[in-house]
């Protein structure tokens, strides 16, 4: 039966590099909200010309990292389970996403306080297993009690490159069994724990890794992914993808790019729910 | 954290871990990230998950040669979900009488043991079967302490929280007596054997440990005195416990030659002999004892002799119906008890040889990771010794002078003996 996608974002209406959490981070640099607002706004439509429904979120004066709605929490069927944020800087979002998704009618979920979990971020569904990434932002412990409460195997991820410091910059599941990656942000066990467990993988080179390749998002057999990645898209399209390039390098200045300014709601393409 | 009585990786802390540990290889890397850091693991428990979506469990003990790696070791698997495992400090009741433990008292074993106090787990000393545990919270310390020495008011231990225990094959040092598998057999090669005695009497002189030597009257009558005193001279004997027999025909057989009236030249009976080791008894009493004897140039030779001249520690421990018995012998049994566990203090292997009693006396005060060789002509000494819980116990089924000829022979040939 074919899903109507629908996918979370938020205008960059406040968005700006008022923080360092991530080597990408500098606030020196800063960005350009003109020139964010018009890529947002790309990626926005491109994902509605793929006939998803595109819900906002209301911005925030003071939160410029509300743009990046895949770290507000993991939402598993109509249960949503909210972030806890490493860092007090994006903690402060989680109100705003909480009162969204119970205004949706979605029951919010919390994981035990000392443990921290940022969310889609972090925890990506391929076929019936959720993938998890931890070290750097989320813990291990968070993830494995998540396998608890939803009754999935989990299968935690070490990272171990600072400029990868979340799982969706480096790894994006395409289908049950297809994902795109980049092996060298996993220690050997991760690795062999990828290669085990996903018959079919795209490895990106560290080039397109850094230009975000792995962040992108998927629609049907569209790929929509940060433009520069002409390799990754070759290999997509010998898989039967679609890339759709959109420029997110605002966003990159952020640490973050197509699949970082989303959240699938009815689950991603990859994800085999029960 | 206290006096680590295993030496080698005494430092512990017990972590579990659970999730998808297996098919996310979490736990292979916890194990591995553990020895690569120098650790040791031993895991006391684990539970797989039946199907895909099961979660697994594992507990496992962590351990390390000092505490800074250890700490290393548990911060870095730490993030990787490995947890210490949540346990309470452990509980003690004020005793309400004298010579008696409060009910419920813990009754120890003698593998090593821990309790933990104020948060900080640290070894039980003077650790022994069959005792409780005394604490002294303000000293940070705990010790056993048998029954008869409780006081009232001393905190003994009680319950099992806070409380952990060591198995032997844990507590044992490595590449120490292997031949273990089979702990004793009349059938087993005796030259390989003794070779793995001598081997560790040598590492146990080396290491500046003490050898203690528990001994019964056989060892005169079979003629293996000399042995024995080759062993005092070479540093191989530092402690002997024996009864009022052992020092009585060693004494008979110096100032008469004989035990207990044979011949030890020929082997029969001589004449009047019978009474030779009353009128041993006899002399030294008179003169005030073994001591005196040596020191008034009245005995010149025997294992008793040597121990005085070499300043070796003995306690003669006194039984029913001692002839005498010789003024050294210790007849309140409450008293030979307590002296003998101030001397065991420092003793990293003892040599039983041909006495059932007092073996099994030495056996339950010993700690089990003091290894222990039995020498005795019947298996059942041995039996016993072990199941009574001195596991850590090789046996050696033989006549006494054999295995000791032998036994110095072995380390004569090391250069071990001048």
């Amino acid at each position: 039966m074919q899903r109507q996608p629908r996918i979370l974002m938020c205008p960059p209406d406040y968005y700006g590099i008022e923080y360092e959490i991530n080597p990408w981070m500098n606030r020196a640099r800063g960005s350009s909200r003109e020139r964010a607002r018009q890529q947002w706004q790309q990626l926005h439509d491109t994902l509605v010309g793929l006939g998803v429904v595109v819900e906002l979120l209301q911005p925030q004066p003071g939160l410029p990292d509300l743009v990046f709605t895949a770290n507000a929490g993991l939402v598993y069927g109509d249960r949503f389970f909210s972030s806890r944020f490493r860092h007090e800087e994006r903690a402060r979002e989680t109100p705003h996403f909480d009162t969204w998704f119970a205004s949706k009618g979605f029951t919010v979920e919390h994981l035990p306080e000392e443990m921290y979990f940022e969310g889609a971020g972090d925890a990506l569904f391929c076929g019936t297993t959720l993938f998890a990434g931890y070290r750097i932002r989320s813990d291990v412990q968070g993830h494995q009690s998540l396998g608890g409460l939803l009754h999935v195997q989990v299968l935690p991820l070490e990272l171990i490159n600072a400029y990868f410091y979340h799982l969706d910059t480096c790894f994006c599941p395409l289908a049950p069994g297809e994902a795109l990656w980049y092996p060298e942000a996993f220690d050997a066990y991760g690795r062999r724990v990828i290669e085990n467990h996903i018959p079919r993988l795209i490895a990106a080179n560290e080039a397109e890794a850094r230009c975000f390749g792995c962040n992108a998002v998927v629609v049907g057999k569209t790929v929509v992914i940060n433009a520069g990645c002409d390799k990754l898209a070759a290999d997509l399209k010998s898989l039967g993808y679609t890339t759709k390039a959109v420029e997110l390098d605002e966003f990159i200045k952020s640490g973050g790019s197509a699949k970082c300014l989303t959240l699938r709601l009815d689950g991603e393409e990859a994800a085999q729910w029960a | 954290m206290a006096h680590n009585a295993t030496g080698k990786q005494g430092f512990v802390e017990e972590v579990e871990i659970q999730g998808h540990i297996i098919d996310s290889l979490i736990l292979p890397k916890v194990l591995d990230e553990i020895l690569t850091r120098g650790g040791s693991y031993v895991i006391k428990d684990i539970k797989i998950g039946q199907r895909q979506t099961d979660a697994s469990h594992a507990r496992i003990e962590v351990r390390a040669d000092n505490s800074e790696k250890l700490n290393e070791i548990l911060d870095i698997i730490h993030d990787h979900g490995a947890v210490p495992v949540a346990v309470r400090d452990c509980q003690t009741v004020a005793a309400d009488m004298d010579g008696a433990f409060p009910e419920h008292f813990y009754s120890t074993t003698n593998y090593r043991t821990q309790v933990r106090l104020n948060g900080e787990w640290i070894d039980v000393e003077d650790q022994e079967m069959d005792c409780g545990i005394l604490v002294d919270p303000e000293e940070s310390a705990a010790r056993c302490v048998p029954m008869t020495e409780v006081r009232l008011g001393d905190r003994i231990v009680v319950g099992r929280d806070g409380l952990r225990v060591f198995p032997a094959e844990t507590a044992a040092r490595s590449n120490l007596f292997e031949f273990m598998a089979s702990p004793v057999s009349s059938e087993k090669p005796k030259g390989v054997t003794v070779r793995e005695i001598a081997a560790a009497m040598k590492r146990t002189k080396e290491s500046g440990e003490k050898i203690l030597a528990v001994l019964g009257p056989a060892i005169v009558h079979t003629g293996s005195v000399e042995h024995i005193c080759k062993l005092i001279r070479g540093g191989y004997l530092n402690v002997l416990f024996a009864g009022n027999a052992l020092a009585t025909h060693d004494i008979e057989q110096a100032l008469f030659n004989t035990s207990l009236g044979i011949s030890l030249d020929r082997g029969l009976p001589m004449e009047e002999g019978h009474e030779h080791h009353l009128r041993a008894i006899n002399t030294i009493r008179r003169i005030g004892g073994i001591r005196r004897a040596v020191e008034r140039g009245m005995l010149k030779s025997g294992i008793m002799y040597e121990c005085i001249r070499h300043d070796i520690p003995f306690l003669l421990a006194g039984s029913i119906r001692d002839d005498g018995p010789l003024p050294e012998v210790v007849t309140d049994v409450l008293e030979a008890q307590r002296r003998m566990r101030e001397m065991i203090h420092g003793v990293g292997f003892c040599l039983m040889m041909a006495t059932m009693l007092h073996s099994i006396a030495t056996g339950n005060l010993l700690p089990a990771w003091v290894k222990v060789a039995c020498v005795d002509i019947n298996p059942a000494t041995v039996t016993k010794l072990t199941d009574r819980g001195s596991i850590q116990t090789v046996g050696v089924i033989t006549d006494a002078e054999p295995f000791l000829r032998a036994l110095v022979a072995e380390l004569e040939r090391e250069k071990s003996i001048a």
